[in-house]
């Protein structure tokens, strides 16, 4: 049926993990959409592989899990700090790296 | 073989002391005065081996060493000394163990840090001095200007921040400009059949009068921004009041004595023979800065109340005379402006000596505070009263040598053209008379005042050790005066050949230009 | 013989660098003083030597240069650029010179041995005499222009040091400053009025660099003798070289610093300020006499400006109270007289002058310090009178050297001050005018002279008993001025004129010195005859007038002198102010240079538009960043979306490439 359909579906995914990233105030949500982001690039580059018949692909998954799940340690590592200094992790009152 | 190596001896050799320092205590406080002090005096006297193997009849440079640096920009480490530079580096080596020597008990905290930064700078110094590269030109340059910052801002008076950021800034913008010059220079040596980017200076000496004047006439502009604000000339001189006074004693020692000579220097160095037509159409402005500078330097020194300030100024107004002197482009023109070089290393060095020994005593520098201090300080009055004379260029002392020089050698420059620029500078000489005589009655004679405790300090007699510091400035002073063949033997090889140089370029320049127009 | 000439020069160098290191030391001023006094009794007698050995010669061959080594010179072997060595020329004007420098100069060290007793800075005195011969002797003795520069900046520094000696003193100015004014403040005005005619003398040194391409005498002279009259470089040059002469030798427009100069022991005033560095200008307008002559306009300047400085100086010299400065005006007065004279081409007149006013008016100087040691200190002569009974010895030698300087004959100062009238009258560049202006000075001079004998040594005591013992000067002092006197009386002798049956030794002396100069200026010597006895008959007339109208003011009709002050108040009022010309510099020169550099140049220019320059531009760079810092909120959100955009435009970018 062709590849397009899991395209558009990569794309909507990548699209509501960017406006996630962007709109969403609580810092979790935010973490979730990057996931979903990350998630989505996974899906395209599963369904390349399996059109395209080359593994590569599907090693390059590997990777991304692995970077996202390394990644997602740390980041909410750094929130539960960010809360026992701010107590909030409404990231429209956290601009310590402010001017 | 030692010939090869012993120039970059001479440069690395204060680094050295700087490394031995980090292995001793912090609190020894001794030790590590004696082993900055043993440095460099240790590498002066490596510079005297210089001074004595030098050849002043031998052409172009000596004791060369060049190590290839950056390959594919023909960038090397290239070192080599003639007349002018070896006299300047000898006054490097002189005035840093003095300037140690004089201010020995000054500094009380972090004498570490004081005395590695001294000695980085010392290295800084020389090799300015003695780079044949205008890429490691560069680098020294620079290199020097951040231990005088940190001199001047962590161990200054009470403006010393404000005063350290002024001078680099102020240094830097002018650096960074000729950094620009100096990458253009070098990318022009590839533009010339057969060259290649390079930023040796014997290739330059080649290419740059080659250039079309109006890419000349940017350059020479360039070096001549980083050099002026150096020296200083007026109107880029307002760092200088600043620094001296916030500057420890020593570091005004070796800011005043050599820091401002490598202005002159550069100016020697680079901008005459690298850009000739452009120096040519520049001569007249830059004379008329120098003149200027030396009226106005005198006439603002005159009304100080701050004798630091009052010697920063009085720096202006002699330098005024080397700017001159450089750019009559005559045999007495350059060989003036290269002993008044020297000279007045010496004696604005020992001026600020002699202004730190009062300072140390009185913890105050308004001359208001001040009088009849000849009369509880006899020795200090008869060693102030000889720098002062030297100062104001009394026959017999080394000042009148290069005023002199540069007055006659500009009177009769033909490169001039007019001889009003030296009949204005030497009314210089009235009014250096006047703020120098004037800041010595107000000091030194008249009444000891009752009223004036000092802030409950005495005012002691010079010690052995400050006499010490002295007596080889007096020297030197009345050396130079009495005899300076001495000295302008070593450089008058260099001088004769610069005036050379210039004459063919005008003669040369001119027959160029027809062709050009002819065109 | 010649090659001993350095060794005048190096004694009182020796002696300068021993007293000075080692002075402080001893503690014997007897040691102190036979050290200082006899190097320069060594300079005199190998001075002498050297005399006699040229008389014995040829005059075409009384001459010798003795170079020592190269001194101040570019060392690069080119022909044309200036390299200048230290060398000493003995000819017949520098030993006649050196002579007087170093005999006079003696007498007043073995008379400074009495006047300095007692002072702590004793050794410290002679040091700086010492360093002033030195100097001095540099300057008579140098083969060039740069070295006689050298002793003419050091006596400068010498006048300096020794009129400040007493630096914690005040003095009195007179009618100057309202309150009193310290003794540096005169020696620093000394030494900046020189400077401005050092301003003229090195612009002339530049300007014969650039026409003779040599700055030795006998290069720039050999030169000059083929030059044609009257060119404009030369009258430059003379100039400017006069310039010089009225800076050292305080004439008019720079004489300001020479009475304010007495604030200086007295010993000074006889050494430095009447025998041997105001007289420099006149040595050097003689040695440079072919210069001159090659200038006739100048030659007029000279003339004219000495005439003037003559007569204006003897009339504040009129009405002066301290006795020093009676005798500083005079001393300006008398200068004018020797200038009168160069510029009349009278060079030879002009020297004898230098000569016999050294011994007068050092005698003068010397019995009037007498005067003010046996007064304690008191210089008014207001406060003094009938001093003659006390100190006899002083009052008698004062006496001859009134008469020497009034002109009397057969006194030293009646043969050089009456060549100078006559050379004035009948000279091709004198006039009447000038003879008429100078007899009316040689008229005040007696006059004022003689004032101040009768006010200070005859009539009524006016000095108060309880404060005042005046006793005779001891014999340290007392032998000098006794010599001194005996030059003033005998020391007319080398220069009779033929007129009256001698042989005018010095004439002839000097003659192959001037011989150049006169050739240029074509001069023909005039024989006077009647006209010349009757203007010598005239000259004496004139001086008996002055010397009978003051015996009779001061001592006869004392009422007249307080009735003409009365009468002619506001002239008096001038004069004593000395018309106001110290008080004119001040507010035209000084005043306004120091106002303006403090409001204009400093505060004006240099703090608030350079400086403000810089740190407006350091100031827009910490708006600039202020204004760009902005873009860092803090929100991480806010950077993502940044992020996001950029993506979106590099996405259109490459699709639509």
């Amino acid at each position: 049926m062709g590849i397009q359909l899991y395209l558009y579906l990569s794309a909507i995914l990548f699209m509501i993990g960017v406006v996630g990233v962007i709109a969403r105030r609580n810092a979790i949500i935010v973490f979730m959409s990057i996931e979903l982001m990350l998630n989505s690039v996974n899906l395209t580059l599963v369904a390349f592989s399996a059109f395209l018949g080359d593994v590569t692909g599907q090693m390059l998954v590997f990777f991304v899990m692995t970077v996202a799940a390394a990644e997602a340690a740390i980041g909410l590592a750094i929130i539960i700090s960010l809360f026992r200094n701010k107590q909030t992790v409404n990231l429209d009152e956290i601009n310590i790296l402010k001017w | 073989m030692l010939t090869e190596y012993i120039l970059t001896i001479t440069i690395f050799l204060p680094l050295l002391g700087g490394l031995a320092l980090l292995l001793v205590d912090k609190g020894s406080v001794n030790t590590i005065k004696m082993v900055g002090f043993g440095a460099t005096a240790l590498t002066f006297v490596v510079s005297l081996y210089l001074y004595f193997a030098f050849d002043p009849m031998a052409a172009g440079f000596q004791f060369q060493h060049k190590v290839v640096w950056i390959e594919n920009l023909a960038i090397s480490y290239s070192v080599g000394i003639d007349g002018m530079s070896l006299l300047l580096i000898l006054l490097t080596t002189f005035l840093t163990p003095l300037a140690l020597l004089g201010t020995w008990n000054s500094i009380t905290h972090r004498i570490k840090e004081y005395m590695v930064m001294m000695l980085l700078l010392e290295v800084g110094m020389i090799g300015v001095f003695a780079a044949l590269d205008l890429f490691l030109f560069y680098v020294f340059w620079e290199a020097m200007l951040i231990p005088m910052y940190f001199i001047i801002g962590i161990w200054g008076g009470q403006e010393r921040v404000y005063a350290a950021i002024k001078f680099f800034l102020f240094t830097l913008f002018g650096s960074l400009l000729m950094l620009v010059a100096i990458l253009a220079l070098a990318y022009s040596a590839s533009t010339i059949p057969g060259g290649q980017f390079t930023t040796d200076l014997y290739v330059l000496y080649g290419v740059g009068p080659r250039l079309a004047l109006n890419v000349q006439s940017w350059m020479f502009l360039a070096f001549a921004l980083s050099f002026a604000i150096k020296v200083p000339l007026f109107p880029l001189h307002t760092w200088l009041p600043d620094a001296h006074v916030q500057a420890p004693t020593a570091g005004s020692v070796i800011l005043a004595g050599v820091l401002l000579k490598m202005g002159t220097y550069g100016l020697i160095r680079f901008c005459l023979p690298l850009f000739p037509d452009a120096a040519f159409v520049f001569t007249p402005a830059m004379t008329s800065l120098a003149v200027i500078g030396i009226i106005y330097g005198a006439l603002v020194a005159m009304v100080q109340t701050d004798m630091k300030k009052l010697v920063a100024y009085s720096s202006v107004s002699h330098l005024g005379f080397v700017v001159l002197g450089t750019f009559a482009m005559t045999e007495e023109g350059i060989q003036g402006a290269i002993i008044q070089m020297v000279n007045h290393g010496l004696s604005t060095g020992a001026l600020f000596l002699i202004v730190g020994m009062v300072y140390d005593r009185a913890h105050t520098r308004a001359i208001a505070d001040f009088g009849g201090v000849a009369k509880i300080m006899p020795v200090f009055a008869t060693f102030f009263m000889i720098v002062t004379l030297s100062s104001i260029g009394l026959p017999g002392l080394n000042g009148f040598v290069g005023e002199f020089m540069i007055l006659v050698g500009s009177f009769k420059s033909a490169f001039l053209g007019s001889s009003a620029y030296s009949i204005i500078a030497t009314s210089g000489v009235i009014l250096a008379a006047v703020y120098m005589l004037w800041m010595y009655q107000r000091v030194m004679l008249g009444p000891v005042r009752p009223d004036r405790l000092y802030g409950g300090h005495a005012l002691t007699d010079l010690t052995r050790r400050e006499i010490a510091t002295l007596v080889p400035l007096v020297v030197f002073i009345v050396w130079i005066g009495v005899y300076p063949g001495t000295f302008l033997k070593t450089s008058a090889g260099m001088a004769k050949q610069v005036v050379q140089t210039m004459e063919s370029a005008r003669q040369g320049g001119q027959a160029r230009f027809v062709e050009l127009k002819n065109r | 013989m010649f090659s001993f000439a350095p060794t005048i020069v190096l004694f009182p160098l020796l002696g300068f660098l021993f007293l000075g290191l080692f002075g402080a030391r001893l503690r014997n001023e007897k040691l102190i003083g036979i050290l200082g006094s006899g190097t320069v009794g060594l300079s005199f007698l190998v001075a002498v030597a050297l005399f006699i050995h040229m008389l014995g010669l040829e005059p075409d061959q009384r001459k010798g240069i003795v170079e020592l080594f190269s001194w101040i010179g570019t060392f690069t072997g080119t022909a044309s650029s200036v390299n200048v060595s230290v060398a000493y020329q003995v000819d017949q004007l520098s030993i006649l010179m050196t002579l007087v420098v170093t005999g006079v100069g003696f007498l007043i060290h073995v008379y400074s041995i009495g006047y300095m007793h007692g002072d702590p800075g004793f050794w410290r005195f002679f040091t700086y005499l010492n360093l002033f011969i030195f100097a001095m002797l540099n300057l008579v003795l140098a083969d060039n222009f740069l070295l006689m520069f050298l002793g003419w900046e050091g006596v400068g520094l010498c006048s300096y040091l020794l009129i400040g000696f007493w630096y914690d003193r005040k003095f009195d100015v007179g009618g100057y400053a309202p309150g009193k004014a310290w003794t540096n403040d005169a020696a620093k005005k000394a030494f900046i009025v020189n400077r401005i005619g050092d301003f003229g003398f090195l612009l002339a040194m530049f300007l014969i660099v650039v026409q003779f391409e040599s700055l030795s005498f006998d290069a720039v002279f050999g030169r000059a003798s083929v030059m044609t009259p009257g060119s404009d470089v030369m009258i430059w040059i003379t100039l400017l070289l006069f310039l010089g002469a009225t800076g050292k030798s305080a004439q008019i427009p720079l004489f300001v610093w020479l009475p304010d100069a007495m604030a200086g022991p007295t010993p000074v005033s006889a050494l430095i300020h009447a025998a041997t560095m105001v007289t420099a200008g006149v040595y050097m307008v003689a040695r440079c006499s072919i210069l001159f002559a090659l200038a006739p306009a100048t030659l007029q300047v000279v003339a004219v400006i000495g005439a003037l400085t003559a007569i204006m100086a003897a009339t504040i010299g009129l009405v002066q109270n301290d006795i020093k400065k009676v005798l500083a005006y005079s001393t300006v007065s008398q200068l004018g007289y020797m200038f009168l004279a160069m510029g009349v081409a009278a060079f030879t007149a002009g020297i004898f002058h230098v000569v016999t006013h050294a011994f007068f008016k050092a005698l003068l100087f010397l019995g009037s310090g007498a005067v003010i040691h046996g007064m304690h200190d008191e210089q008014d002569i207001q406060k003094m009178g009938g001093l003659k009974k006390y100190l006899p010895v002083t009052y008698k030698t004062f006496l001859i050297g009134a008469i020497a300087i009034a002109g009397i004959p057969p006194f030293a100062g009646f043969f050089s001050k009456d060549e100078i009238l006559w050379k004035a009258f009948s000279s091709d560049q004198g006039s009447v005018l000038l003879w008429a202006i100078a007899a009316a000075g040689a008229g005040m001079t007696a006059f004022y002279m003689f004032r101040l004998v009768i006010l200070t040594f005859e009539g009524k005591e006016r000095f108060d008993h309880h404060h005042a013992h005046p006793h005779e000067a001891p014999k340290t002092m007392t032998v000098p001025l006794i010599v001194l006197a005996f030059l003033s009386v005998v020391g007319g002798f080398i220069g009779v004129p033929e007129s009256l049956m001698g042989g005018n030794a010095l004439e002839h002396w000097l003659e192959p010195i001037f011989a150049p100069a006169m050739t240029a200026l074509r001069a023909t010597p005039h024989h006077g005859g009647i006209t010349e006895y009757l203007l010598m008959a005239l000259s004496v007339g004139i001086a008996v007038a002055g010397i009978y109208g003051a015996h009779t003011v001061y001592m006869k009709r004392q009422e007249l002198a307080d009735a003409w002050r009365s009468k002619y108040r506001r002239i008096y009022q001038v004069l004593w102010n000395k018309y106001y010309v110290d008080e004119a510099y001040d507010a035209l020169f000084v005043r306004s240079t120091v106002k303006a550099s403090e409001t204009v140049l400093w505060k004006g220019l240099d703090v608030s538009v350079i400086d403000r320059l810089v740190n407006a531009s350091a100031q827009g760079v910490a708006w600039l960043s202020s204004k760009v810092r902005l873009i860092q909120s803090g929100f991480a959100q806010r950077y993502a979306t940044i992020f996001v955009g950029g993506i979106v435009l590099v996405l259109f970018w490459l699709m639509f490439k």
